[in-house]
């Protein structure tokens, strides 16, 4: 004669995945870390040679002082202009004389092309606040995205970031990203 | 009595709640599946600035934290009120970050740490000072590769 088990009540179930939800959403994060990726330079090793080729020309000077106002080549700039002045500087569009240099180079995907030889110093105060900094180092990251961008439109007819990864080595090779921070320091008082 | 029989007829039948453990573990399958657990708990206050142009972390496995910030006011009596970093669970100087960085590269494949990155989560009214001493720390730990963490914004501007 086969026993008939009871059914086990299933009642409970929906407390019990709902306990197990709860402990999931309380204990986990979904944030998605996104930032502004940056390469530090390497610690100098010794003597260092400042003997580097760097002209006057092609340094592009961003300074924010200790109330956060900023600095562009020597005369105070808003920073709603920043992102253009650094664009029409890495670009040098007209050939100016007081702009970078150009080098030519043999690029993938475009022959020769002028590259300028453009480096942007930012520096900063020990006082300036990290959310002007963030703002600045966005305008500069921006200009060069722009200027990426454009040229991508043109040879290829889409924006930097869809384009393959040769692509986009071929036109980092025309606009490197290059801001050089300075060796912090400390400078006109505190 | 045939009054109320016939009432008892009418009655609607009880939705039936078969159905909801199955709905409530789908949710949890999903929690499980797109959450990733909370390692440490903040002990610095952390409001982030905004950036447009920023790229996503990709494998979040390779990514240590640096905490810049004021201290959370439990922590104010005891530590003032000056921004402080911290590494993990600790409050932290520039001298443990060498330390810090030495231990997260052992917890990782050799392979791999050429492909670690250090997020720096850096409070908005937090003065360049800190951060500026950190990044020479970092340099000299030889962890060049960081991330300045933001948030995600249409314009910086407002």
């Amino acid at each position: 004669m086969a026993r008939i088990t009871p059914e086990i009540p299933s009642a409970s179930l929906a407390d019990i995945a709902f306990m197990l939800l709860i402990f999931f959403l309380v204990a986990t994060t979904m944030d998605v870390d996104s930032g502004l990726s940056r390469t530090l330079p390497p610690m100098p090793e010794g003597e260092q040679d400042d003997d580097q080729q760097i002209r006057e020309r092609d340094i592009f000077t961003v300074r924010v002082d200790m109330l956060d106002r900023m600095l562009v080549e020597g005369e105070l700039e808003d920073l709603t202009n920043l992102r253009d002045r650094a664009k029409e500087f890495i670009a040098n569009p007209n050939d100016e004389e007081h702009l970078p240099r150009k080098i030519e180079e043999e690029v993938e995907y475009f022959g020769q092309v002028p590259i300028s030889q453009q480096v942007i110093s930012l520096q900063n105060h020990r006082r300036t606040s990290y959310g002007m900094y963030i703002k600045v180092q966005n305008e500069l990251t921006a200009a060069y995205r722009e200027l990426r961008d454009e040229i991508a439109m043109d040879r290829f007819g889409r924006t930097f970031d869809r384009l393959d990864s040769d692509q986009q080595a071929a036109i980092r090779k025309i606009y490197p990203m290059r801001i050089s921070e300075a060796e912090p320091r400390q400078t006109g008082g505190n | 009595m045939a009054k109320f029989q016939r009432k008892d007829k009418n009655k609607r039948p009880a939705i039936s709640t078969a159905a909801l453990p199955d709905i409530v573990f789908m949710l949890l399958f999903f929690f499980m599946v797109s959450t990733t657990m909370r390692e440490v708990t903040v002990n610095v206050l952390q409001r982030l600035p905004s950036a447009t142009e920023v790229n996503k972390l990709e494998r979040k496995s390779l990514v240590s934290y640096i905490y810049i910030g004021q201290p959370r006011p439990a922590y104010q009596r005891l530590l003032g009120t000056e921004p402080r970093i911290q590494l993990n669970d600790q409050f932290a100087t520039t001298d443990d970050i060498f330390a810090f960085i030495a231990s997260e590269r052992e917890a990782r494949d050799e392979s791999e740490i050429p492909f670690m990155t250090t997020s720096l989560k850096v409070d908005n009214e937090v003065r360049m000072g800190i951060v500026d001493d950190v990044k020479q720390a970092l340099r000299r730990a030889n962890a060049l590769k960081i991330n300045y963490s933001t948030l995600t914004t249409e314009n910086i501007f407002n």
